[in-house]
C-alpha cells in the first residue's frame, strides 16, 4: 500500500517537478516570478487535446503543443518582462497575473468550461512490481518526464546557450561583457519555461484524465511551492521539491483522507517558508544591507 | 433607485473594504495574497454567530473582525522575516489553508464544501455596508495623517533607515497586517449577510489576487487608490457589457497594459499635493 | 572643553571572515569638535561608522558615547542615545516630502505609545514642529519642504539627509562622504552649511569621512588617518599635511 502510494506520489511529483523547473528557470536566470505558468500548463494540455481531436498523432501533437505554450511564454516576455526591466519586482509579477487572467478567460471562452480528457492512445498494460501496480501509460509518462528533465539538465550544463543562461543567472552585466548575448538567452529561457509548463500539463492531463481551462491554478501554485521548498533558481532543487510535494500530497490523501490533501501541501509550504526559506538545496543570498 | 443599482453599490462597498484590507499591509511594504482567507474567517464566524447563536449582526461583525485581526497578528508574526515573494507565497499558503479548513471541517455548522445557506432571510441594507466603509475610511484617514501613518510609508520606502530612526518596524508591520485582516474579516461578514450564501470556493486564490489588483490599479500608496481600484473593478463590467464573456480577458489585458504605462496605479500620492496641479513657478534650481 | 569625550573607541577590532577591517582602533571625539576621518579607499572608514552605529558588531574593544557603553547596542537604541548619520549613497524615503523626512526622524522624540500616536500631544508636537522648521531654515530647505525629497537636485538631497539626521537631536553627527558626487558649487554650499550647523549647535560633535582632502582640511579641526584598518596618525590639519606616513599611505612609498 505504501509503495503504491509512493509510486503514485512520484508520478504526480514528476509533473510538479516539471512545472517547478519552469518557474525556477525564470526565477534563477532572470529573477522573475511568472504567475501565468499555471495557465501555460493548462494551455499545453488543452492545445494538445485539440490537436489530437483533430486527428493528429499523439507523437506530433505533443511536441507541437509544447511549442505553442513556449511561444505563448514569448508573448509574456514581450509584455511582462521586456518593458518592465527596471521596474520594482512587484510590477512584472502583477503583469503576469494579468496574463494569467487573460489566458484563463480566453481559454474558457474558446474551449468552454467543461472538463474533457485525452482519448486513449496506447493499450494500457498493467505491470506488477512487487505489490505495486503500474500501467504502461504511467510508465511512459514517467519516462517522458525523466527524459525531459535529463535533457534539460544536459542542455544547461553542456551547451553554449545553457552556459549562457547560467552566466546570466549569475550576473547579467558580467555575462554580456563575457560575450553572452542576452538577446538570445532571454527568449530561449522564456520559451523553455513555457514549453516545459506545456509538457507538464500534457503529462498531467494524461495521468489524471483531466483537461479543462481551470486545471492550471492548483498545479501552478504547487509548482511555486515546489520551487521554494526545493530552493529557488535551482533546477535540481525544483525536481526535489516537485517530488516532495507530489509524494506529500498523495501520502496525505492515502493516510489522512482526501480532505487533508491541500492542507498538507500548503502547511508544508508555510512551514518551509518560516523555517527555511532558502529551500532544501538553495542558498539564500541574504541581502546584506550595505550601508 | 433600482435593486440593480443597489446591488452594484453594495458590491462596491464590500470591494472597497477588501481593497483596504490589502492596502494596510502593502503600505508597510508587505504584499499579501491571502486576504481571502481572512475574509472567509470573518464570513464564516459572523454567519455562525448570527445563524446558530442568534447574535445580532453588529456584535457578530465586531467579534469576527477582532478574531480575524488576531489571527492576522498571529500569521504576521512568523511572516515578519519574509520579504517580497516569500511573504506573498506564505500568505497565499495561509489563504489556501483557510479555504481548505472550511471545506473540510465544521461541516455540521457550515455545510462544508456544499456551502452555508440561509444566512438570515433578508439581505442587509446597503447602509450597513457603507456604514462600515465610511468608518474604516475615516479611521484610515486619521491614521495616514498621523505620525504612525508616516512611519508606515517610511517603512515601505526604506526599512533599514526607518529602523535606524527608531521606528519599531516589527510592531508596525504586524499591526498593519492585523488591521488588514480585521477589515477583510468585516468585509467577509458583510458579504455573507448580503448574499446570504457562502462557500469555501468563493474565498480562493483568485479572490485574493483580485483584491490585490484593486489596490494596484487604483494606486498603492494612498487609500483613495483602493477606492478607485475597487470602483473600477466593480463598475467596469457594467461599462463593458458588450464584451459579454470577454470581460474577464479584457480585465487581464487592462492589468498588463497598466503595468506598462502606469505601474504605480492611477492615483499617486503626488496628486494630493497642491504643487502637483500648478506648474512650478520657481523653475529648476541651477 | 569637557574632559569626557562624546565618542570614544578603545582597542576596537573588526573582522570580516579572515579579513581585518579595523585593527585595535583608538579614537576620541569631544563635544563641539568637528573631526575628520580620512584614509585611502578600503581603509575601513565606513566600517568604523557602522561599528559606532551598531550595524556591525565588533570583535573586541569598547565604544562609548559619553559615559555610556554602546558597544553591543542595537542601531535604533544608538540613534535614540544621540548618534545620527548620513550615508555614502544618499538614502532618502522615495515617497516622502522634505518636511516629512524630518517628521519621521522625530518619531521617537514624541515618546508616544501605540494609542497616543494617533492622538498627538499638542504641546510636544508644537515644539517638534518648530524645531523642524528651524532646521530646514538653517539648511535653506524651507522652500522645498513640500516637495518630494527625491525630486530635489543632488546637493539639496544631501542637505535633506543631513536635516533628517539633525532632527533626531544628535550629540554626535556622522557624515559619510557628504561631498561625494557633488560639483564645485554644491561642495562649497555644503561646506558653508556644515559650518553654519557647527556654529549653531556648539555642543554637537561632528565626524566627517571624505575622500576630498581639501574638503576635510577646510572644515575639520582634528583629523584621524586610517590605513588598512589601522590608525596611522592623528592631529590638526597642518600636522597631517606634513606627516610622511600620510603621504605614503595615499601616494605609496617613495622609492
Amino acid at each position: 500500500m505504501f509503495l503504491q502510494q509512493l509510486f503514485n506520489g512520484i508520478m504526480l511529483g514528476s509533473t510538479y517537478a516539471l512545472i517547478a523547473i519552469s518557474f525556477t528557470l525564470l526565477m534563477g536566470v532572470l529573477n522573475m516570478l511568472n504567475f501565468a505558468i499555471g495557465e501555460l500548463f493548462m494551455l499545453g494540455a488543452i492545445i494538445g487535446l485539440t490537436f489530437v481531436n483533430f486527428g493528429m498523432s499523439f507523437y506530433v501533437a505533443f511536441p507541437l503543443a509544447m511549442i505553442c505554450s513556449g511561444c505563448a511564454c514569448l508573448i509574456i516576455e514581450r509584455f511582462s518582462f521586456r518593458p518592465l526591466r527596471n521596474a520594482p519586482p512587484l510590477v512584472p509579477l502583477l503583469s503576469t497575473m494579468g496574463f494569467s487572467i487573460l489566458i484563463g478567460s480566453t481559454a474558457e471562452n474558446i474551449w468552454g468550461s467543461e472538463r474533457s480528457q485525452f482519448p486513449q492512445w496506447i493499450e494500457p498494460i498493467d505491470f506488477h512490481i512487487g505489490s505495486v501496480l503500474i500501467s504502461s501509460t504511467e510508465l511512459i509518462i514517467l519516462a517522458a518526464a525523466v527524459i525531459i528533465m535529463i535533457g534539460l539538465d544536459l542542455f544547461i550544463q553542456r551547451t553554449r546557450i545553457g552556459r549562457g543562461m547560467r552566466a546570466v543567472a549569475e550576473n547579467i552585466d558580467t555575462a554580456s561583457i563575457l560575450g553572452v548575448d542576452s538577446n538570445l538567452i532571454i527568449p530561449v529561457t522564456f520559451f523553455a519555461s513555457g514549453a516545459l509548463a506545456g509538457a507538464s500539463g500534457i503529462l498531467f492531463g494524461l495521468s489524471f484524465s483531466i483537461v479543462s481551462p481551470f486545471m492550471g491554478m492548483q498545479p501552478g501554485i504547487k509548482g511555486i511551492a515546489a520551487m521554494i521548498v526545493g530552493g529557488m533558481g535551482n533546477i535540481r532543487g525544483a525536481i526535489v521539491g516537485g517530488m516532495l510535494i507530489g509524494i506529500i500530497e498523495v501520502l496525505s490523501v492515502g493516510y489522512l483522507g482526501a480532505t487533508a490533501k491541500d492542507f498538507a501541501v500548503y502547511g508544508v509550504l508555510f512551514l518551509a517558508l518560516v523555517v527555511r526559506p532558502q529551500g532544501i538545496l538553495g542558498m539564500l543570498q541574504t541581502e546584506r544591507e550595505r550601508i | 433607485m433600482s435593486i440593480y443599482h443597489l446591488d452594484i453599490i453594495s458590491a462596491l462597498g464590500i470591494n472597497i473594504l477588501l481593497a483596504l484590507s490589502v492596502y494596510c499591509p502593502m503600505v508597510t511594504g508587505q504584499l499579501s495574497i491571502g486576504n481571502a482567507g481572512f475574509m472567509a474567517i470573518g464570513a464564516y464566524i459572523t454567519a455562525m454567530l448570527t445563524v446558530h447563536l442568534h447574535m445580532p449582526l453588529l456584535p457578530a461583525l465586531i467579534a469576527a473582525g477582532i478574531v480575524a485581526g488576531i489571527i492576522g497578528l498571529l500569521v504576521g508574526f512568523p511572516a515578519l522575516r519574509l520579504k517580497g515573494i516569500f511573504l506573498a507565497m506564505a500568505t497565499l499558503a495561509f489563504g489556501e489553508i483557510v479555504r481548505n479548513f472550511f471545506m473540510n471541517f465544521l461541516e455540521p455548522l457550515t455545510g462544508g464544501a456544499y456551502g452555508f445557506r440561509g444566512i438570515g432571510s433578508d439581505p442587509i441594507s446597503v447602509f450597513w455596508i457603507w456604514g462600515w466603509v465610511i468608518f474604516f475610511l475615516i479611521f484610515l484617514h486619521f491614521l495616514s495623517r498621523s505620525r504612525m501613518g508616516l512611519a508606515m510609508l517610511a517603512t515601505h520606502d526604506d526599512e533599514t533607515v526607518s529602523e535606524l530612526m527608531g521606528i519599531n518596524i516589527v510592531r508596525l508591520k504586524i499591526g498593519a497586517f492585523g488591521l488588514g485582516a480585521s477589515i477583510a474579516g468585516v468585509g467577509g461578514g458583510l458579504f455573507a449577510h448580503y448574499y446570504l450564501y457562502i462557500e469555501p470556493e468563493f474565498f480562493n486564490v483568485w479572490k485574493s489576487i483580485y483584491m490585490v489588483l484593486f489596490v494596484i490599479m487604483g494606486g498603492m500608496l494612498t487609500f483613495w487608490g483602493s477606492i478607485m481600484g475597487a470602483a473600477i473593478f466593480t463598475l467596469l463590467p457594467e461599462f463593458t457589457r458588450i464584451l459579454h464573456d470577454w470581460r474577464g480577458a479584457f480585465f487581464g489585458l487592462v492589468i498588463i497594459v497598466l503595468m506598462i504605462i502606469r505601474p504605480s496605479g492611477i492615483l499617486t500620492r503626488d496628486m494630493f499635493r497642491w504643487d502637483f496641479w500648478r506648474p512650478s513657478l520657481k523653475g529648476a534650481k541651477p | 572643553m569637557n574632559s569626557t569625550p562624546i565618542l570614544s573607541l578603545k582597542d576596537v577590532d573588526k573582522n570580516f571572515g579572515g579579513l581585518t577591517a579595523v585593527d585595535r582602533l583608538n579614537m576620541q571625539v569631544f563635544a563641539g569638535q568637528i573631526c575628520g576621518l580620512i584614509g585611502p579607499n578600503g581603509a575601513g572608514k565606513t566600517t568604523v561608522f557602522n561599528l559606532i552605529t551598531g550595524v556591525y558588531p565588533c570583535e573586541a574593544g569598547a565604544i562609548h558615547l559619553s559615559n555610556r557603553e554602546i558597544t553591543s547596542s542595537k542601531p535604533h537604541r544608538i540613534t535614540r542615545l544621540g548618534v545620527a548619520r548620513t550615508f555614502q549613497t544618499i538614502r532618502l524615503f522615495a515617497n516622502l516630502t522634505t518636511w516629512e523626512h524630518l517628521l519621521i526622524a522625530q518619531s521617537f522624540l514624541t515618546r508616544a505609545g501605540v494609542g497616543r500616536r494617533l492622538l498627538p500631544d499638542r504641546q510636544r508636537e508644537k515644539e517638534l514642529k518648530a524645531e523642524a522648521q528651524e532646521i530646514l531654515s538653517l539648511l535653506d530647505l524651507w522652500e522645498d519642504r513640500q516637495r518630494k525629497a527625491v525630486t530635489l537636485p543632488y546637493g539639496s538631497q544631501r542637505k535633506v539627509e543631513i536635516a533628517r539626521a539633525l532632527a533626531t537631536r544628535p550629540k554626535l553627527l556622522l557624515l559619510d562622504e557628504p561631498a561625494a558626487g557633488m560639483n564645485m558649487r554644491e561642495t562649497e554650499d555644503l561646506l558653508h552649511i556644515i559650518a553654519k550647523i557647527h556654529a549653531q549647535k556648539q555642543n554637537m560633535a561632528i565626524l566627517v569621512i571624505d575622500h576630498d582632502m581639501d574638503f576635510v582640511m577646510q572644515i575639520c579641526e582634528y583629523i584621524f588617518v586610517l590605513n588598512f584598518g589601522i590608525k596611522i596618525t592623528e592631529g590638526t590639519p597642518d600636522a597631517i599635511q606634513q606627516d610622511e606616513k600620510v603621504k605614503e599611505a595615499y601616494l605609496g612609498k617613495e622609492e
